[in-house]
């Protein structure tokens, strides 16, 4: 700057040029500071944003594994369907957003424009169903019952339907072989919930959006190992949404398949006995309430006796589990759950709770050895028995004389159990319980299993309930307010029950002991209860939690897991006992109330043992029960307002062990006629390709056990005869 | 050959030691300058490059297009420049008249049919062959060179100290004609570039402080009136809410800024290397090898390339802010001045707006973005500066 002219370069000049100088760089310094910032400060933040703008996910649905039955019949598997689905990426990069290809679409498929215009739609707070809740990538299913007519119209004028697929896709198929539904067991799927991906999100198996998740039943417990991982493909895609490379990718897992213990044909023999047996009582008129009897619901176990494993399980009302595949409609819904629906969802099997009437006397049986009675010692069996001004009949009003307790199970002596009952409550104290009363029968019920779940792998068991001290103590606290509001001291008899349940609905009174003993009053067992405890009592005192769910076998069949039955406890008894009470339950079934429906029966090579059970149920008709045994298998069926339990279930029972050991009426026994001589052991074959080795299923033929014609006369005498020993509805079991 | 004055005098040599002589024009160019230019149009090739290879719409399927295209326009503009050092800033002094006439032409043509719109701004005239001019950007050198002669002329002759408030207004008058034009396309861009100009012009010229101040006073209320009399079309007015408000509608108004700054803020320290940024091979960023070539630099070559891009820029300026002090008239200095403020505020208002502070304008980074006109006039800058450094007199 030495050189500055007399012309120009005046002092002003001068500093201005610094000033501008001074401008420019501090302007370059704040662009400076300004990419400092952005890059290296929030640098992993924009990385971030990045990877979001450039990295679309799609998900391909791994295939969900069948549920087999116990030789590898699908009882669920998947079918292919022709879905239809629409690209938003694609439809929204046209003029009108794709109008006009969805109108003509919805054209193709019948439906209106709207419809399917909804349901390409994106869901947000504002939008009403239907609408798409899931990646906007993801093509959008329109129909999963599309024609291959319509498909083929679609494909073949791609250039009329741009952004349209119709692609065959898997979709849940329940296939009753054999017309087994077994619709409660297997449960079903409904599309996976916002509250369920946002708590799934950080564990290790998350859901999709397109997820479908099991509700109910073995889809349920088992969803995890059935849903298999779905793959993703990972696409870096451009500003448009156009794909310009693939990112790393995850393989879809096929879900596993899982075996259960159900044989699909026991399960249809099941299934239909029960139904016809229900038919059946419906025919019968009930005395008591002077109509029919309406057998309004039903359930059968059979189970593997050694093992708790479930052959068949089955209640009615069912419903077609199918109706859930592909959306269930409002209709369909309402006709599910409706009030007027009789609820048929419902497990009755491990849902519905009853008196078990008459099949609890073997806890009471054992309950009074434990108390200290001999077995075969001799208690007077009246026809009525008094406790407190009240009277207890027996069910006949017919005595026996003095009887073992062994005789009392075998002719179901109630008088017995009261005096035993009345005893042990006398000697706990009375009204006023010693502290340290002993409550035999009720604690023994708690051992063998009654008021818990049973541990089944089916998901929503009830407990049932064993009416103990404790129970009372808190039904009347949480009860007592309305008994006392309600109670009349001479009012009806409602009104008489909830004064006194007021004034001493806490306390366990005689009359309560006394009718606990013989199974009625608040005692509710579920049918699986009762399976495992004559499961046990069969297999010698073991309690098995039931499964249904055999083994986990992967879909290339290579990893296989046998879930391995489990004990949750031993019956209270000792060996001899059990001896005891078995030799009496196969005295009922050769001499005692069943032995009526078990004419003809080879009792030396497969002695059977049964309990029958009739409970009274307040304001209803009867709860017909029918326990049985034999050295393989339990099986326990209940009908509600059925009628009693050798009456109503009794014939159910027998066709069933008649096709499991393959017996005609007369007791001769095919076993090339034989669904089941022995539990299945071996596990189905799965191949590496994924598919299964299953024998061919026939359905189950009811006449099949029926004795040539020749001899059919003879059996139904016979029927004839024992009907009227039995005198219609006339025994209690 | 009437430019170069010094040569007039030398004794007779060989062109090879006419050149590498020690007063010769070749040892007096300012090479930091000439080398930072180039630096930043080669730097230029290869991000347009990236930006472009994968633009297959605007490429016409051919990755080098733009590439070649970008080395051709540096070409020209560097021949450009070896013209305007030849001519001389002295000799163009007096060509002002014709080249003023032509530019205001050239801007008047491109509100005739001839005239195209691109990117909201009808600023473009379609010559045919894929080729376009933008003639706003020459109005710039021609207001630089046309106000330096009328301000410096008495300054330079004697006559005054500063150029009185007569000068100033006629000088004034000169610019405003083509700034009424331009802001009929309108290419608003360039008329705040052309404001910045003037000031710089006026400052350098060492006119009254109180014309500098109106100047900007009127440069505000210029801005509050267009903005209050809805003369700002939607495009423009949404360009500056979503500079308000970034996070305003990243789907529309504001997704320009945003991917902008997703793009240049992902790059980190070092980038993700040339042609391997998501952002960039994606064409998230709108206008990328134009008005958004800072972001493929931000992404692929990081804090470090885009940092280097500034230092570049930093050294030019610098150099030119250098050459206008140095000059010993007030035509040089006047003329380097307006440069600088021509280079440094578009600069800045183009990485600004990258980088997301300051409003989106339709702006090219000097010498880096793709665009044949702007290229071509800040070659001619660059030669500008040259030949007010080689011209000025050598003193011992």
């Amino acid at each position: 700057m030495s050189n500055i002219p007399e012309t120009g370069r005046t002092p002003r000049v001068q500093i201005r040029l610094i000033i501008i100088q001074v401008l420019v760089f501090s302007l370059l310094l704040t662009l400076g500071g300004r990419l400092w910032y952005l890059q290296i400060r929030n640098g992993q933040e924009y990385e971030d944003e990045a990877k979001n703008n450039h990295v679309q996910q799609v998900v391909q649905p791994a295939v969900r594994g069948a549920i087999l039955d116990a030789r590898g019949v699908p009882l669920a598997d998947n079918e292919t369907r022709l879905v239809v689905s629409a690209s938003r990426t694609d439809l929204t990069k046209m003029p009108d957003k794709g109008k006009a290809v969805l109108t003509r679409l919805a054209g193709v498929l019948g439906m209106k424009p709207q419809d399917v215009m909804d349901k390409v739609r994106l869901c947000d707070a504002k939008t009403p169903k239907p609408c798409w809740n899931g990646s906007p990538y993801q093509p959008i299913p329109v129909t999963d019952k599309a024609t291959t007519q319509q498909a083929l119209q679609i494909r073949e004028r791609s250039e009329d339907f741009p952004g349209i697929t119709a692609d065959p896709t898997a979709v849940r198929r329940y296939t009753s072989p054999g017309k087994a539904n077994t619709a409660q067991v297997l449960g079903y799927l409904s599309p996976v919930t916002d509250d369920e991906i946002t708590k799934a999100k950080d564990t290790d198996s998350p859901y999709l959006r397109s997820d479908m998740v099991g509700r109910s039943g073995l889809e349920r417990t088992y969803d995890k190992q059935l849903r298999g991982k779905a793959g993703v493909t990972r696409y870096e895609v451009d500003n448009l949404g156009r794909v310009i490379g693939q990112a790393q990718s995850d393989k879809a897992e096929p879900g596993s398949n899982i075996v259960t213990s159900i044989d699909a044909r026991v399960q249809a023999v099941a299934e239909y006995e029960l139904n016809h047996a229900m038919e059946e009582a419906r025919k019968e008129f009930d005395k008591n309430t002077n109509e029919n009897y309406k057998a309004d619901a039903g359930a059968v176990v059979v189970m593997e006796a050694k093992t708790g494993r479930v052959v068949a399980m089955a209640s009615l009302p069912n419903y077609d589990p199918n109706a859930w595949v592909g959306g269930i409609s409002a209709k369909d819904y309402q006709a599910l759950t409706g009030k007027d629906s009789n609820y048929p969802l419902l497990n009755r099997a491990i849902q519905g709770q009853a008196a078990p009437g008459s099949i609890f006397k073997v806890v009471s049986s054992a309950a009074a050895v434990r108390a200290g009675y001999s077995f075969n010692g001799s208690y007077p069996c009246p026809s009525s028995y008094s406790v407190g001004g009240q009277v207890f009949k027996n069910f006949e009003s017919q005595g026996h004389g003095n009887i073992t307790i062994g005789q009392a199970l075998e002719v179901s002596c109630d008088t017995v159990y009261y005096g035993l009952a009345h005893d042990q409550w006398l000697k706990d104290g009375g009204m006023k319980p010693k502290k340290d009363a002993a409550d035999w029968f009720y604690k023994t019920a708690h051992d063998f299993g009654l008021g818990s779940k049973t541990g089944i792998d089916l998901p929503s068991e009830v407990p049932g309930r064993v009416p103990d001290r404790q129970w009372k103590q808190r039904f009347w606290e949480a009860n007592k307010d309305a008994w006392c509001k309600h109670g009349k001291k001479d009012g009806d008899y409602v009104e008489k029950i909830e004064y006194e349940n007021c004034l001493e609905g806490n306390l366990m009174r005689a009359g309560d002991s006394v009718n606990y003993s013989i199974g009625q009053g608040d005692t509710l067992v579920t049918p699986v209860q009762m399976a495992t405890i004559y499961s046990a009592i069969s297999n010698g005192g073991t309690l098995y939690d039931p499964t249904v769910g055999k083994a986990v076998i992967s879909a290339d069949g290579k990893s296989v897991n046998e879930i391995k039955p489990k004990s949750h406890g031993k019956l209270p008894m000792s060996q001899a006992t059990r001896d005891d009470i078995d030799e009496a339950l196969a005295g009922v079934a050769t001499r005692g109330t069943a032995a009526w429906r078990f004419g003809g029966w080879p009792q030396k090579q497969i002695p059977m043992h049964a309990k029958t059970g009739t409970a009274e149920v307040y304001g209803k008709q009867t709860t017909s029960w029918f326990a049985t045994y034999t050295k393989d298998y339990s099986i326990v069926m209940t009908i509600s307002q059925g009628g009693t339990g050798s009456g109503a279930s009794g014939p159910a029972v027998r066709n069933i062990y008649d096709a499991l050991y393959g017996l005609d009426d007369a007791g001769n026994q095919d076993l090339k006629r034989a669904l089941l001589p022995e539990p299945q052991q071996a596990l189905p074959r799965i191949q590496a390709d994924g598919s299964i080795d299953a024998p061919k299923i026939e359905p189950y033929d009811p006449d099949s056990q029926k004795v040539p014609e020749k001899k059919t006369g003879e059996q139904q005498l016979a029927a004839a005869n024992t009907d009227n020993r039995g005198g219609g509805r006339g025994r209690r079991d | 050959m009437a430019g170069f004055s010094v040569q007039r005098y030398a004794p007779e040599r060989s062109t090879f030691a006419k050149l590498t002589a020690r007063d010769s024009v070749l040892r007096r160019l300012d090479w930091w300058l000439l080398l930072s230019a180039l630096a930043l149009s080669f730097i230029g090739s290869l991000l347009v490059w990236s930006a472009t290879r994968n633009r297959t719409q605007l490429n016409q399927g051919d990755p080098y297009y733009f590439l070649i295209r970008h080395a051709m326009n540096t070409g020209i503009g560097f021949g450009l420049m070896i013209g305007t050092i030849w001519l001389g800033h002295r000799t163009l002094r007096g060509a002002v008249p014709v080249l003023y006439g032509l530019s205001v032409v050239l801007i008047l043509a491109v509100l005739t049919p001839l005239g195209a719109t691109v990117n909201g701004a009808h600023a473009w005239i379609i010559i045919g062959g894929g080729f376009s001019l933008q003639p706003s950007e020459f109005t710039k050198i021609t207001i630089i060179l046309g106000m330096a002669m009328i301000l410096a002329s008495r300054v330079d002759a004697g006559d005054q100290l500063h150029p009185d408030h007569r000068t100033v207004m006629k000088s004034l008058g000169l610019a405003a004609l083509p700034i009424l034009i331009i802001m009929m396309m309108p290419d608003l861009g360039s008329v705040m570039v052309i404001v910045i100009i003037i000031l710089g012009v006026l400052l350098a010229s060492g006119a009254s402080n109180r014309w500098v101040l109106g100047l900007i006073g009127a440069g505000v209320a210029g801005a509050v009136a267009v903005a209050a009399l809805g003369l700002l079309d939607e495009y423009q007015i949404n360009r500056f809410a979503a500079f308000a408000n970034p996070n305003l509608d990243p789907a529309g108004v504001g997704y320009n800024t945003n991917q902008a700054r997703i793009a240049i803020g992902s790059g980190g320290l070092t980038g993700t290397g040339l042609f391997k940024g998501s952002q960039t091979t994606g064409q998230f960023v709108p206008e990328q090898q134009t008005d958004f070539v800072f972001t493929v630099a931000g992404e692929e070559l990081g804090f470090v390339g885009a940092g280097l891009i500034l230092v570049l820029l930093g050294v030019v300026l610098w150099r030119a802010c250098r050459i206008a002090r140095e000059t010993t008239e007030l035509y040089g200095t006047v003329v380097a001045a307006g440069i600088i403020a021509w280079f440094g505020f578009q600069s800045f208002e183009n990485i600004g707006m990258t980088l997301g502070i300051m409003p989106v304008a339709g702006l090219p980074l000097p010498f880096v973005s793709y665009g044949g006109s702007s290229m071509f006039a800040v070659w001619v800058a660059i030669g500008l500066l040259q030949s007010i450094r080689v011209q000025r007199p050598i003193t011992a």
